[in-house]
């Protein structure tokens, strides 16, 4: 039996409550503040120890990487892309369904995203951290790398802004930005939150400064939905943008198996797919660990798995799809390319992306598996292994047929990719923790206000379904 | 320090905080404060409250405006950038295409655009609020911390032109309010030497 079962309905549309438990304001600032407010669980400490553990093998396969070049990486000539841009594609599309939570949901109203959109775009910032690593230190000579921006140097030489690179590096550190200041944005009620909690002095001082003295009035709030809804508005392309043009590093190669029109939208839905994954691994993680069961309901994990399955059979279409533009392109190249993906030397990692990013999604058909914890937890392992393996697949096995076969080569990563990939997750998993530990993980502000409590109109004629549903705020305001 | 502290006019009161038990109560608050003319008042809530603004009589914010300007100043720059640096400071020729074409500039154009768009959001949310602002009157009393918790109130400043502290609390009392106090205009609480006190008035606001 579910915990929904025992729940009435909302009367008027019949929608199950959002959020369960009989919360109220005060309660839901409880349950959001206390964890952070008690001694840290053994289970935070040892989750903390195992990713700084790994943070450290970050660390130390960076250092060596610096001091002693790329050649400790497997790459060679085909293959000169692998587990580097494998990573950075992987980590900046897992980025994505903190924006898609935060902002494209917001905007369609969606008002299940409040539970889930503070820790999806806290993943986000950290997802993008996690990207923008490997750019930088893939390229050889790291201490240049500002090269790529536009500054007036000796050599009076300026980027090249024609290149899909460059265009890679101005949208993903506009996408970092701006996805850090829209969770700041959210952050500032929470913060005064938080300080207006504090029993101690240096934690007063620290959210107090972080929380600019907000005093929650109207005249603010005015101004704040408005930021909100523009930054909404602003993120939502910039999210399509980013992993397009991350695509387009792809795309607009004359490479077999890259050089492709449908990169683009099966790009973003790959991100999105990947990133809900993401986000359901950490918040079964989190809601058991937090006991945050009431706020982030099954609900919010069936919808979650719905999205997954959509965005997974997309993936799935863009895979078939591939295979039928070869067939239809009558390039030899381009045939030779997609059989050799599937059938090729590599021929594992190809299945492996099948299975897991669009067979096992499909369990997702029966409600018993989309409101179960254990399999949604399954379930988005594979699909974040799956998804890593796509980007892998792409690349590698793109490059290492060169046109010419006298070029032919097989790509073996070494140990130190290895330990570079597990110490990403590393370097993830320890900002998670400290996030966790000293920042409110659900929007509260955000979660008291979908409660029906929060609608000035309760019980008033004609009112009664305003906090269900998308109903316009009236004409002048925002 | 003005950032951080309000500036206020002169006299001993701040006004009054009324506190309301819901946001309903709260919204017929405002709608009654505002028909009943007063100028210098705000509502104060742990979230926003849709339609109060309305209920308050306060317009519609003019933030896009910012956005739209920064946002097209990103836009503008950025494509000028580009054109200058490959084709003007040092131009090279790639694969055959034009020196002055706008097809290769347009991501970057398009991402400098809404860069500069979400900063500027951000700070002209913060200057239209004037935020930071670490002291505030209300900060003083004990009432008000439960603002971002569970607390929902009506506050009316001293100057405002039909502000009386009898008449305005009994006023307050009528509408719903639980519970009014009055506030000083140093946060409820004599602060020593406040005369050379300002960063210490801060330190109270952040310390509260």
């Amino acid at each position: 039996m579910h915990p929904e079962d025992n729940v009435s309905f909302e009367p008027v549309v019949g929608r199950a409550p959002l959020i369960l438990g009989g919360h109220d304001f005060h309660s839901i600032t409880e349950a959001v503040a206390a964890p952070m407010e008690r001694t840290p669980s053994l289970g935070w400490w040892i989750a903390f120890a195992c990713s700084a553990s790994l943070l450290g093998l970050l660390l130390l396969s960076i250092a060596w990487l610096f001091w002693e070049g790329i050649g400790i990486w497997g790459l060679n000539v085909p293959v000169g892309w692998a587990f580097d841009i494998t990573n950075f594609v992987f980590w900046i599309g897992i980025g994505h369904a903190g924006t898609l939570i935060s902002a494209i949901l917001f905007l369609f109203r969606q008002k299940w995203r409040t539970s889930i959109n503070r820790s999806a775009e806290a993943m986000t910032i950290f997802a993008v951290m996690c990207a923008l690593l490997f750019p930088g230190i893939h390229v050889g000579r790291p201490w240049v790398v500002y090269w790529m921006a536009p500054v007036p140097n000796q050599m009076s030489l300026w980027p090249g802004f024609r290149s899909p690179l460059l265009w890679d590096f101005f949208a993903v550190s506009t996408y970092g930005t701006v996805s850090l200041i829209f969770w700041y944005v959210g952050l500032i009620p929470d913060l005064a939150t938080m300080r207006d909690r504090s029993k101690t002095r240096i934690r007063k001082i620290v959210y107090g400064i972080f929380a600019l003295g907000w005093r929650g009035s109207q005249r603010h709030w005015r101004h704040y939905e408005m930021a909100y809804l523009i930054l909404a508005g602003l993120a939502t392309p910039l999210v399509l943008s980013v992993h397009s043009i991350v695509s387009m590093d792809f795309a607009v190669a004359q490479l077999p198996g890259w050089h492709s029109t449908i990169f683009p939208p099966y790009f973003v839905a790959g991100a999105v797919f990947s990133g809900f994954a993401m986000v359901v691994t950490l918040m079964v993680i989190t809601r058991k660990g937090f006991g945050l069961e009431n706020i982030v309901t099954l609900l919010h994990f069936d919808n979650m798995a719905k999205i997954m399955m959509v965005t997974g059979m997309i993936v799935g279409y863009a895979y078939a799809m591939e295979f039928f533009i070869a067939w239809w392109s009558q390039s030899p190249f381009e045939q030779f390319a997609f059989v050799n993906r599937a059938f090729g030397p590599y021929w594992w990692a190809y299945w492996t992306m099948v299975t897991c990013n669009v067979l096992s999604p499909q369990v997702f058909w029966f409600k018993q598996a989309r409101t179960s914890m254990v399999v949604h937890f399954i379930i988005s392992i594979f699909i974040n292994i799956g998804m890593w393996f796509e980007r892998f697949t792409i690349i590698v096995t793109s490059l290492h047929r060169d046109f010419l076969p006298s070029s032919w080569d097989m790509y073996y990563p070494t140990i130190w990719e290895i330990m570079t990939l597990a110490g990403s997750f590393g370097l993830f998993f320890t900002m998670f923790c400290l996030f966790a530990r000293f920042l409110p993980v659900v929007a509260t502000a955000e979660v008291k206000g979908v409660l029906p409590a929060a609608n000035p109109h309760l019980g008033e004629e004609g009112h009664v379904a305003q906090s269900w549903t998308a109903s316009p705020a009236p004409e002048g305001a925002v | 320090m003005s950032l951080v502290v309000p500036a206020l006019p002169p006299g001993e009161t701040f006004g009054l905080l009324a506190e309301f038990g819901s946001p309903k109560e709260l919204y017929h608050g405002c709608e009654r404060v505002r028909d009943a003319g007063y100028k210098r008042w705000d509502a104060h809530s742990p979230f926003p409250i849709h339609g109060l603004d309305h209920a308050m009589g306060l317009g519609r914010s003019r933030l896009p405006y910012v956005t739209l300007f920064f946002g097209l100043c990103g836009a503008v720059g950025g494509f000028t950038l580009q054109i200058w640096a490959n084709g003007i400071a040092y131009p090279i020729q790639v694969s055959g295409k034009p020196i002055f074409n706008w097809q290769p500039y347009m991501p970057v154009t398009f991402e400098l655009g809404v860069l500069l768009a979400a900063i500027s959001t951000v700070v002209g949310m913060l200057a239209f609020n004037r935020l930071p602002m670490l002291f505030h009157p209300l900060f003083g009393t004990r009432a008000f911390e439960k603002v971002t918790d569970d607390g929902f109130f009506i506050s009316i400043e001293a100057w405002d032109p039909k502000f009386n502290p009898i008449e305005t609390e009994r006023f307050l009392k009528q509408i719903g309010a639980t519970n009014v106090e009055l506030v000083a205009r140093d946060g409820g609480r004599v602060v020593e030497g406040r005369g050379s006190s300002e960063a210490g008035a801060s330190q109270d606001a952040k310390a509260r």
